[in-house]
């Protein structure tokens, strides 16, 4: 596959159009308490019980930052390869809004925690960096439930003042399938470092997406628009693919591309104009004078790097060299702390080749097929490794232990179990499996002619033979050795 | 004991303590006080029952090692007070009752004291004549129709009328000073960040401060040290440790050196007020104290930058009361945004109004750099030249006020003119260092005249001592002869 075939081009009519993208991801702080007050950020708790005076801004109340959100922003700034601000400034967002208490979202403007950064991602064995523009800290505003009553809107404040990261990419993104890398980047970095969940059915994890199209070689960027809210990869790629087509179209027409907001209708897989650069909001920002400038101490940051656990990319080198893995492989098993954590407990005590054979292939099969993460696996990392030590301690040959492997998946039951129960145990004792390859020999003697005068094709044949004639369970190295000495 | 409610603080708090008096004879002659008058309408919330009821406790078993015990105070109603409404002088807030109360307040009572009832103000902490309460004008004691000043207005007015033994104010441009000059009474802004922000309604977040508003320098020492606290709560608040302003008064001030500065000379100053100035520095002389020449070069901007920075922060403390969470909201509307319309409209007053516009407008996109960030800048220049006079001088010496207490109605129809009456305060406030206005002087009408002592930072002690030292030579008497009681 030449280079010119994989890039991500939309043929329009008059020519190739390159998509660019760029986007604001929102992560919810992993934090206990919120990020100016003390109010739980528990998911999924009854309306408005997770709400202090300072989330529902109650006359005088004041916001104190919660230090342990700036921690988790610097640990994620360093894990994002990126500048950590010793000084940074909290801004007041105003507008109104139902689910707005203050009248102003708390947010970092010009002067945010975290500067310049980057990302790397692993395409088909080719990577590519991506920029990333600064990470600020802000508070989330609560939920307007439209739904429950057909004249009134209801208000809950639980999510008012969680903090969230916004992390903001430069215009780097060429491709859907490039946003999928870069989002699955990001979150596996964040919960490698404990800092986000990640979990995008939550709203733990959304993104705005800023697209514009240019003519493939352009080098100048195009008029934008911005897609708001988009809360999963996959709708992220529809709206990529839908919005792109339609600028595209627009420009092909010799219209131009107002700059706006738009919003991605799910069902009907379209995008639409919210509002326009002219209605844009003036936000009004100005610093909080309820807050002081942030001054981080160079300290601090020396020490929450010294306790940074190992992210995905150090991980895949160190995987590379100490288990022999192909960068895809290794990718592959780093791409999750959950799947590098259970990788690793396999190896500690079994054969590194088959444990990761296994992993990739077997393991990752059933749980796709299943629909569950690592976790949740009925295989646990102990029973798959001692399903392994069963295959490198000959009591059962690999094709047997796919048949093991069947039921643990669905059982959940120890290797061992198994075989005992089932009789599976492979036969490697020399004395028994001489017995029925004397008698193999016996039945072909022909084909032990043929074989004699040259036909070594014929050795496969004995093989199968004495296999079949062991109910599968020879041990086929074995089995390999004597016939070899017995045919001389 | 009939004239026990004209007494000072610290006398009563010493009378208390050597059980001359009770605190429920004190607290009932401060409500006869209160109920004889129907005229100046400094409360807008009275609290006799729960206050009697607090002092017969007090009584029961005083505590009289604390800072005020078992005296009764009326509050400014910027303070939220639990399960007392709280009403920041405006519609908005007419019937909200919190369920928290101030930090301030809280040490307040935390040191004996417990409420009196709740002060009329002017909305939203936003005036300085307190014409612009949702609750009507305040009366100043001194002369019928007088204004109080404000924005602390019904706080001066109740305490110089003898219906609270002292009381406390905010000070965002001169608001407890201001009101204390015409009333011919002490107040106290301290430090930025020495007393919590905590529960007080907010008017312009990097400005306001609460602060003492008393009959003697001795009470706001009192008062001072029982208000001010570290308090977590306030990312503003200044982590220091307590100081007994109250024990440490004293008039040693022999060999300080005090500032005038000439830019306070302003143009149409009532010759009186220059005079009070002369006769403030005479005194000081006389005390041994140095008198030095200096020049605050900036004052000129400090009143336009004020009404930028403020207004700009109000703008956005205000968006907060929007009718959706508690207080009031406009029973007109068919949605949201025709409900805030509605709800701000009716809610707010014109002040009000006016300010949160001109905030909107120093903030909007285009006019932002042009307005509110200069302004921080001349902020800083203004603070700088502060820093540069505290090279040379120990506090420095003003007018409290330009003029005195003016006619109810007469600037209400111009608020430049009105403004202006802040142009001695407001740059204190911009610095964010303290200042004490005391009663120096009457004028021809027989209208209280204040000098202002503005202090470093954190050096409230000493402008207290000057303070007190100057107030024993000056020796001012309040003159009111009670017109308002029938």
């Amino acid at each position: 596959m030449n280079k010119e075939n994989k890039k991500y081009l939309i043929e329009g009519e008059k020519g190739k159009w390159e998509v660019v993208i760029g986007l604001e991801v929102h992560a919810q702080v992993i934090s206990n308490s919120k990020l100016f007050s003390g109010s739980s950020t528990k998911f999924g708790a009854e309306p408005n019980t997770q709400v202090s005076l300072v989330d529902s801004a109650f006359p005088g109340m004041l916001p104190v930052i919660n230090e342990y959100c700036i921690h988790q922003a610097i640990k994620t700034g360093l894990g994002l390869n990126a500048k950590i601000n010793l000084h940074s400034v909290f801004d007041r967002k105003n507008y109104f809004y139902a689910d707005l208490p203050q009248g102003y979202q708390i947010s970092q403007y010009k002067n945010p925690i975290v500067g310049e950064g980057e990302v790397t991602l692993d395409l088909q064995g080719e990577s590519k960096k991506i920029g990333i523009e600064r990470l600020h800290l802000e508070q989330d505003a609560g939920k307007s439930i439209h739904d429950m009553d057909p004249s009134n809107t209801f208000v809950d404040l639980n999510r008012s003042g969680v903090a969230l990261m916004e992390i903001v990419s430069k215009p780097d993104l060429r491709s859907p399938d490039e946003v999928n890398a870069y989002v699955k980047k990001l979150r596996s970095i964040m919960r490698y470092l404990g800092t986000c969940d990640g979990n995008m059915q939550e709203g733990s994890l959304r993104a705005d997406v800023n697209v514009s199209v240019r003519k493939e070689g352009d080098t100048n960027l195009g008029t934008r628009c911005e897609i708001k809210n988009v809360n999963s990869i996959k709708f992220m790629q529809m709206a990529i693919i839908y919005e792109a087509q339609r600028q595209v179209e627009l420009l092909e027409s010799g219209k131009k591309i107002n700059q706006e907001t738009r919003l991605f209708d799910t069902k009907k897989n379209e995008t639409r104009s919210m509002r326009s650069k002219e209605d844009a909001h003036d936000y009004r920002y100005f610093p909080d004078p309820d807050l002081l400038p942030l001054n981080i101490d160079n300290k601090l940051i020396e020490k929450i790097k010294k306790n940074l656990p190992e992210l995905p990319d150090q991980k895949k080198e160190r995987f590379i060299n100490e288990y022999s893995l192909s960068a895809y492989e290794a990718n592959i098993l780093v791409s999750e702390k959950e799947i590098s954590d259970y990788f690793e407990e396999v190896v500690k005590t079994s054969d590194k080749k088959l444990a990761k054979n296994w992993i990739i292939g077997e393991l990752f099969a059933s749980l796709n097929e299943k629909n569950i993460s690592i976790s949740d696996s009925p295989i646990t990392s102990v029973k798959m490794a001692q399903l392994i030590d069963c295959i490198t301690l000959g009591v059962i040959s690999g094709r047997t232990a796919k048949e093991v492997f069947e039921i643990m998946k669905e059982t959940g039951e120890e290797p061992r179990k198994i075989i005992e129960s089932k009789g599976l145990q492979q036969k490697s004792d020399p004395k028994e499996l001489e017995k029925i390859i004397d008698q193999v020999i016996i039945d072909n003697k022909d084909k032990v002619a043929q074989y004699k005068s040259g036909k070594d094709k014929l050795f496969g044949f004995f093989v199968g033979q004495v296999m079949k004639d062991s109910g599968g369970k020879a041990n086929p190295q074995l089995v390999n050795e004597i016939l070899k000495q017995k045919l001389k | 004991m009939s004239d026990i409610s004209k007494k000072s603080l610290s006398e009563l708090v010493k009378l208390i303590k050597k059980k001359e008096i009770k605190s429920e004879e004190l607290t009932q002659s401060f409500i006869k006080n209160i109920n004889n008058d129907n005229k100046l309408n400094s409360f807008i919330t009275i609290c006799s029952e729960e206050a009697l009821k607090k002092s017969k406790s007090f009584d029961k078993s005083p505590k009289l090692d604390l800072l005020l015990p078992g005296i009764p105070i009326a509050v400014k109603d910027l303070f939220c007070t639990q399960g007392i409404k709280t009403t920041a002088g405006s519609k908005m807030l007419e019937n909200f009752v919190p369920n928290y109360e101030s930090t301030v307040t809280k040490n307040l009572w935390n040191e004996g004291a417990f409420l009196l009832g709740k002060l009329n103000c002017d909305e939203y902490a936003m005036g300085s004549s307190n014409e612009t309460s949702y609750f009507g004008n305040v009366m100043n004691p001194i002369a019928e129709n007088t204004v109080p000043g404000g924005s602390s207005g019904g706080s001066a007015s109740a305490l110089a009328a003898d219906q609270t033994p002292t009381t406390i104010g905010t000070d965002t441009g001169g608001s407890i000073r201001q009101p204390a000059s015409f009333t011919g009474t002490v107040g106290l802004k301290p430090t930025y960040g020495l007393c919590s922000r905590w529960g007080i309604v907010a008017f312009a977040s990097s400005l306001d401060q609460a602060g003492p508003m008393t009959k003697t320098v001795e009470d706001s020492a009192l008062m001072l040290e029982a208000m001010a606290s570290f308090d977590k709560k306030d990312s503003t608040s200044i982590n220091k440790k307590k100081e007994n302003y109250f024990k440490n008064l004293n008039h040693n001030i022999r060999g300080l050196k005090i500032g005038i500065p000439k830019e306070y000379r302003v143009d149409g100053m009532p010759k009186e007020i220059d005079a009070l100035w002369e006769n403030g520095k005479k005194i000081l002389k006389d005390s041994g104290v140095e008198i030095v020449d200096i020049s605050l070069p900036n004052t000129k901007y400090a009143l336009p930058t004020y009404y930028i920075v403020a207004p700009a922060e109000a703008s956005s403390n205000l968006a907060r009361y929007d009718g959706v969470k508690y207080g009031f909201r406009s029973a007109k509307g068919n949605n949201l945004i025709e409900m805030y319309e509605n709800t701000r409209s009716e809610g707010f007053g014109d002040e009000v109004k006016r300010r949160i516009l001109i905030g909107t407008y120093v903030l909007s996109s285009g006019y932002y750099e042009a307005y509110y960030l200069k302004a921080q800048k001349v902020r800083q220049l203004i603070k700088e030249d502060f820093d540069q006079s505290f090279k040379k001088v120990d506090a420095i010496l003003t007018p409290s006020t330009p003029s005195s207490a003016f006619k109810i109605g007469e600037k209400k129809g111009d608020p430049i003119s009105m403004y202006l009456n802040d142009i001695f305060t407001v740059p204190v406030n911009l610095a964010g260092i303290p200042a004490i206005s005391i009663p120096a002087g009457i004028d021809k009408n027989n209208y209280p005249l204040g000098l202002q002592l503005i202090g470093r930072p954190l050096d409230e002690q000493k402008l207290l001592n000057i303070a007190y030292s100057m107030q024993k030579k000056i020796n001012f008497k309040q003159s009111i002869n009670r017109w308002w009681e029938n």
